[in-house]
């Protein structure tokens, strides 16, 4: 898609379709998964995902080699993979754009980490509204099948696994991975703390690794090219690889980039995204989705990096840098989020339950011109009981509002002191 | 009731599976796409078929956006909420549909065909103001866009419940 960095992710990328499996195979494709088999142990493959710096692109950022080591070497069977594509993060649509541009890819990254934990059955947990894709990987899942990359001994060697799509009735917290083991099976999606990794009792108390798609799309690169050609894609020491960046909101090409890791938000809008739209002047962005803090204009040259944002207070989150102008009022658009998080909230525990729909409501209150100066100390304290909630949704819904508070306190005394909302309406 | 085949094939398939609960959605979703909804009647015979009572099956219905426990249209438009759509306005594409159909939310038109309701990010976002309608995407919207859509829709009935 751009000359100016090299491409893996979105290599194979095209206006009329995915990739079938005869172009994936002619751009190296399965190439890792063939030597890896009659090559490689576990262990070493293992080895090189740690090596590579890989970390999850799903939005926690964990590393992807310590999670894969964290399966115990004599952990019972079966072991369950389960490449999440639930992707309901608010801004976020890398997934979709991935599992169509290449959706082989996206299966031999799976193939290989199955590998490296001796896993046999994977699960790919799909939200309802990429009922086209789940489609789409259903049908390539078989031509893998036909061609021996999946199924029983996979191309000769005692290695056996297949993979099923599972059809979630769509809900945001079955992103959340102990969520999506209750989802699948057969439960409310609430998100649950057994005390043990996933990686040791997961789906049906049994090892199981959850990995976001384009964390696992990342393997068959590594493996064919290694971990210090992966490392080396980054801009910043700190980092690895590339990352798939989903632009949107008031930019003039809306749109998914392959970029590297610890390239400047400056750099994404202005060069990929052609700048703003015209007449709209940037004012902040969320950097990763909605569950990440707005970043005012002082961060625009920020290195989009976990670390460089982690030193400045921010998280990279899914990468979904959604872009707001000097028009859009930002009390407004964190009800909007906020209002979200509100329906989404499973209801299990009470900071979430009851915390967000009041955040909601003060904001509700300063959006109509009703706001009083005190509702700010109290968003504050409400943004501060969401640490104590069970899982990250509700840490997440507060950090938009922590945002505004930290960064845009002026347009709430705004709403407060004109007793009405000091934008536009459309 | 269901069908005999429809019934058969979700037996089949429930007593092959190795953990029967993983078919909860699947189920619902077979049951949904026969009756046009999940109706009591159709929760009674999900929950018997996976071997669970109707109140663990209710509690699992009414959790998602994509199970139906009151009757809707045809066509199901999803009219995505999340913050990129609603920068682009999306309240006056929510307003714009239910005025033009007659409807509110959740609401069905009175010749069985369009339901609206509002839902979460939709991941169309490089194509905001967007909706999906029966597992199709559609965007950025404008009224003329909306107009078109919806006659075609009314004309052609083949695209129909793409999400099961």
């Amino acid at each position: 898609m751009n000359a100016m960095y090299e491409q893996a992710l979105l290599l194979n990328r095209k206006p009329d379709g995915p990739a079938s499996f005869d172009e994936y195979r002619q751009s190296g494709g399965y190439d890792a998964l063939i030597d890896a088999v009659k090559k490689r142990s576990p262990k070493e493959l293992k080895q090189m995902v740690l090596d590579s710096g890989l970390r999850g692109r799903g939005g926690a950022g964990f590393p992807t080699g310590r999670k894969w080591m964290g399966v115990p070497d004599d952990a019972g069977f079966p072991r369950y993979v389960l490449p999440n594509t639930d992707e309901m993060e608010p801004g976020t649509f890398k997934d979709r754009i991935l599992v169509n541009a290449d959706p082989h890819l996206v299966i031999e990254g799976i193939v290989l980490a199955a590998y490296a934990i001796s896993a046999e059955k994977g699960i790919f947990f799909i939200r309802p509204s990429y009922e086209l894709d789940a489609e789409l990987m259903e049908r390539e899942l078989q031509v893998a099948r036909e061609a021996g990359f999946l199924g029983k001994n996979i191309l000769g060697s005692d290695f056996s696994f297949d993979l099923a799509v599972h059809r979630s009735g769509g809900r945001y917290i079955c992103g959340e991975a102990t969520a999506q083991v209750n989802a699948i099976q057969g439960a409310r999606g609430h998100p649950i703390k057994t005390g043990k990794h996933m990686t040791v009792e997961g789906l049906w108390d049994r090892p199981t690794l959850v990995n976001n798609v384009e964390t696992l799309s990342c393997a068959p690169h590594i493996l064919r090219k290694g971990a210090e050609w992966f490392k080396n894609l980054s801009k910043t020491e700190s980092g690895a690889g590339n990352k798939l960046f989903c632009v949107s909101g008031k930019v003039a090409r809306p749109d998914c980039f392959e970029l590297p890791i610890g390239i400047r938000l400056s750099e994404i809008i202005d060069e990929f995204a052609g700048g703003m739209t015209p007449g709209s002047e940037y004012k902040a962005c969320l950097p990763g989705g909605a569950s990440t803090s707005f970043m005012s204009k002082k961060y625009y040259d920020t290195e989009m990096d976990f670390e460089s944002l982690k030193d400045v207070g921010h998280r990279l989150g899914t990468g979904a840098i959604i872009v707001f102008d000097q028009n859009t009022c930002l009390v407004a658009a964190t009800l909007n989020l906020i209002s979200y998080f509100a329906r989404e909230s499973c209801g299990w525990c009470t900071p979430c339950r009851e915390g967000i729909p009041y955040i909601r409501d003060l904001l509700q209150r300063l959006e109509n011109g009703e706001g009083k100066t005190e509702y700010i100390q109290e968003l504050r304290n409400m943004a501060d009981y969401q640490s104590h909630s069970y899982c990250a949704f509700a840490p997440g819904a507060a950090s938009p509002l922590r945002g505004l508070l930290d960064y845009f306190e002026h347009e709430i005394h705004e709403h407060i002191s004109q007793k009405k909302c000091p934008f536009p309406k459309p | 009731m269901l069908p005999p085949d429809l019934y058969e094939s979700l037996r089949s398939k429930i007593e092959k599976s190795e953990h029967p609960r993983e078919l909860a959605v699947d189920t619902m979703y077979a049951v949904q796409s026969h009756y046009g909804y999940l109706s009591d009647e159709g929760l009674r015979e999900a929950a018997e078929l996976l071997n669970v009572t109707p109140l663990e099956l209710e509690e699992l219905a009414t959790f998602y956006d994509f199970i139906y426990r009151e009757p809707v249209g045809k066509f199901v438009i999803h009219v995505c909420d999340g913050v990129v759509c609603w920068m682009f306005h999306e309240g006056s594409v929510f307003n714009y549909l239910c005025e033009k159909l007659g409807v509110g939310t959740g609401g069905t038109t009175s010749d069985g065909l369009f339901t609206v309701l509002p839902t979460a990010c939709i991941g169309y976002c490089d194509r905001a103001p967007a909706m999906i309608i029966n597992g199709v995407f559609y965007g950025p919207l404008t009224p003329e866009k909306i107009d078109e859509i919806l006659d075609k829709l009314r004309a052609d009935h083949c695209e129909l419940v793409l999400c099961r």
